[in-house]
């Protein structure tokens, strides 16, 4: 038996004058599951997520979320979701504790309940010593997880999260997975929207790769990576001197060996964990010393290069947080 | 919903709290306290009514308090306070202008949109916000005056319709923020346009000098500036001018009918379009 989806887009289309920003964007997020919608800049998430959440009518094409379409029951879609948008959009001037209550006081909920309901959160994102400074104080971080705890202040069961760690520390990044972590135990819904594409294998139970306002792949992180090739054996020799005898030595076990002299590496295709073994065995008894010897998944990064002919960076020209034209996507590649 | 999947839901986390249906007015007034709390937190918002207004009055008291023939009988100082209360009245389009804006680049107003809510609370709580900060501006103004010796000559029952007056034609001013607020994309812009639109809008009028001494083509448009109206009806109100002759302009002889029928006008005019512009601006 297959759960119910919260999340339904089907052939969603969005035009902004003549640009088409979104063309035909499908997909469906079971219940209590993570769809990371993955792209660079100006590939349509934004766009995407704007009409998920009723800010923004689409085109052609129908959406529902929780079972609500979000055309014609705008209301009822927008009482069953949460959105955590691009910038954090807490108000800076408000404590966090207002920030909760503005909101809770604005979906119509009793102030007993916001009281109690802004405590837990606050605590659950550790800040309650802070809940009473103006949100212009807050690190980046902090700002953040605030935004989520006011999406959460009516326990929507389906959450979306534009570009969540767009700008956040390393620190601050890992943190704020933890929490969406605990929010998907809890039954949450999830769809985020990520250029990272180290974000969406962590947290993603699918993913769609959009570009240039269309789904080119969809799949588990696991079958994204399966459908980019081969992983890689990568070993790093202590001593550059030493690399001509590595070389020649893998190359007794190996079809083919790529050297990187400026890194003092050598990379070879590998059939998973038995080559690995059997290479690292042969080096362990040789004179050559190693700083390092692993295998290397091919990343998202590898997998949105297989599938688009480009990078995904190579479209992002800057921070900005512009996502509503495919104009300054990449160059296409033919 | 299916009853497996509530069962589930309810092991798992706890009951969504009751979502209750609000009214525009609740809405609006939520959205007007946080704009207060903004006042509060940081009141050099309020300069543009306190020390700007009041430096107005000085000034102009001072410096051509002296030199300038006007129609009232107690000096230049008592007929210049209805000019700079009306400008500053006007002036809540500006205050309107940049909230809004301010809220639209920040992603406030999408983040409230995105709530079961209806969109124009955000527009009636910002348009509340911005008259009572007018009005802030209207009693330091009025308290400055009776310093300066501006004083209410007529009935209580004149006062108070001049103070309603004010109060209509700031309410007819929100919408031209509304409409500036929507259309501008930064407040920088918004501070820009309102500056090179309001000021001559403000001075080409009776607010600071009597409209006689202008050449003929300048006192034809002062005169019918809806402005001059306001501050005519305010003045003749207050008992600080006698009421105008056959001579004046047509809305300066009925100045406060003619207040009513501006505020009518700009408002049926500029409401739809600051509607359509904020529509366009956040639906897309």
């Amino acid at each position: 038996m297959s759960p119910r989806a919260a999340i339904e887009a089907e052939n969603l289309v969005k035009h902004f004058g003549e640009t088409v920003a979104v063309d035909g964007v499908s997909f469906s997020v079971p219940e209590g599951t993570v769809l990371g919608m993955l792209g660079p800049n100006g590939a349509g998430k934004t766009t995407t997520v704007r009409m998920m959440t009723t800010l923004t009518e689409p085109t052609a094409g129908t959406a529902r979320v929780a079972g609500h379409d979000v055309v014609r029951e705008p209301a009822a879609v927008r009482r069953a979701m949460g959105l955590t948008g691009q910038a954090a959009t807490v108000d800076e001037l408000l404590t966090g504790r207002e920030n909760l209550r503005l909101i809770g006081s604005l979906y119509g909920l009793s102030p007993a309940y916001v009281k109690r309901a802004s405590e837990e959160l606050l605590g659950r994102f550790s800040l309650a010593d802070a809940g009473d400074r103006i949100a212009k104080t807050y690190s980046g971080g902090m700002r953040r997880r605030l935004d989520l705890a006011v999406s959460l202040i009516a326990r929507p069961p389906v959450l979306f999260l534009d570009e969540p760690t767009t700008g956040l520390d390393p620190r601050s990044r890992v943190e704020l997975w933890d929490v969406l972590r605990g929010l998907v135990r809890e039954g949450t819904t999830l769809l985020l929207t990520t250029q990272y594409l180290e974000e969406a294998d962590q947290l993603a139970d699918r993913i769609v790769v959009i570009d240039r306002g269309t789904v080119i792949a969809e799949g588990t992180p696991l079958e994204l990576k399966d459908a980019s090739g081969a992983a890689a054996l990568v070993i790093t020799v202590s001593r550059a001197g030493d690399l001509p005898i590595a070389e020649r030595m893998l190359r007794e076990h190996v079809s083919e060996v790529h050297v990187d002299e400026g890194a003092r590496q050598l990379t070879a295709p590998a059939n998973g964990l038995g080559d690995m073994t059997r290479i690292a065995g042969v080096f362990a008894h040789s004179e050559i010393e190693l700083d390092d010897l692993g295998l290397k998944r091919p990343s998202l990064d590898d997998v949105f290069l297989h599938l688009t002919g480009h990078r995904a960076e190579d479209a992002q020209d800057g921070e900005s947080s512009d996502d509503t034209s495919t104009t300054d996507a990449g160059e296409k590649v033919p | 919903m299916t009853t497996q999947s509530e069962a589930v839901r309810s092991e798992t986390r706890d009951e969504r709290p009751e979502i209750r249906p609000t009214g525009l007015l609740r809405q609006s007034l939520a959205i007007t306290r946080r704009n207060l709390i903004h006042i509060k937190r940081m009141p050099e918002m309020l300069l543009d009514v306190t020390i700007q207004p009041v430096m107005f009055v000085l000034l102009f008291a001072l410096v051509f308090g002296g030199s300038i023939k006007t129609s009232s009988e107690n000096g230049y100082n008592e007929w210049i306070m209805a000019g700079i209360m009306g400008q500053t009245i006007a002036f809540s389009s500006f205050v309107v202008a940049v909230g809004l804006t301010a809220d639209l680049d920040k992603g406030i107003v999408d983040r409230m949109r995105s709530l079961p809510i209806n969109s124009s609370a955000v527009l009636v709580g910002r348009s509340i916000s911005s008259l009572m900060h007018s009005s802030i501006g209207i009693v330091v103004m009025s308290v400055t005056g009776l310093i300066i010796g501006w004083r209410i000559r007529d009935g209580f029952l004149d006062a108070v319709l001049a103070y309603a007056l004010m109060l209509l034609w700031g309410f007819s001013m929100i919408w031209v923020g509304i409409w500036v607020g929507s259309a501008m994309r930064s407040v920088e812009a918004v501070n820009g346009l309102m500056f090179a639109t309001m000021f001559p809008i403000t001075f080409v009028a009776n607010t600071f000098a009597p409209t006689e001494n202008m050449p003929d083509w300048l006192q034809t448009i002062a005169e019918w500036n809806p402005i001059s109206s306001l501050v005519q009806a305010c003045r003749e109100l207050w008992g600080n001018t006698p009421p105008l002759g056959d001579d004046a302009a047509l809305p300066l002889q009925y100045p406060v009918i003619s207040t009513v029928l501006w505020t009518i006008a700009i408002t049926a005019v500029v409401a739809p379009l600051a509607i359509r512009s904020f529509r366009r601006r956040t639906q897309d």
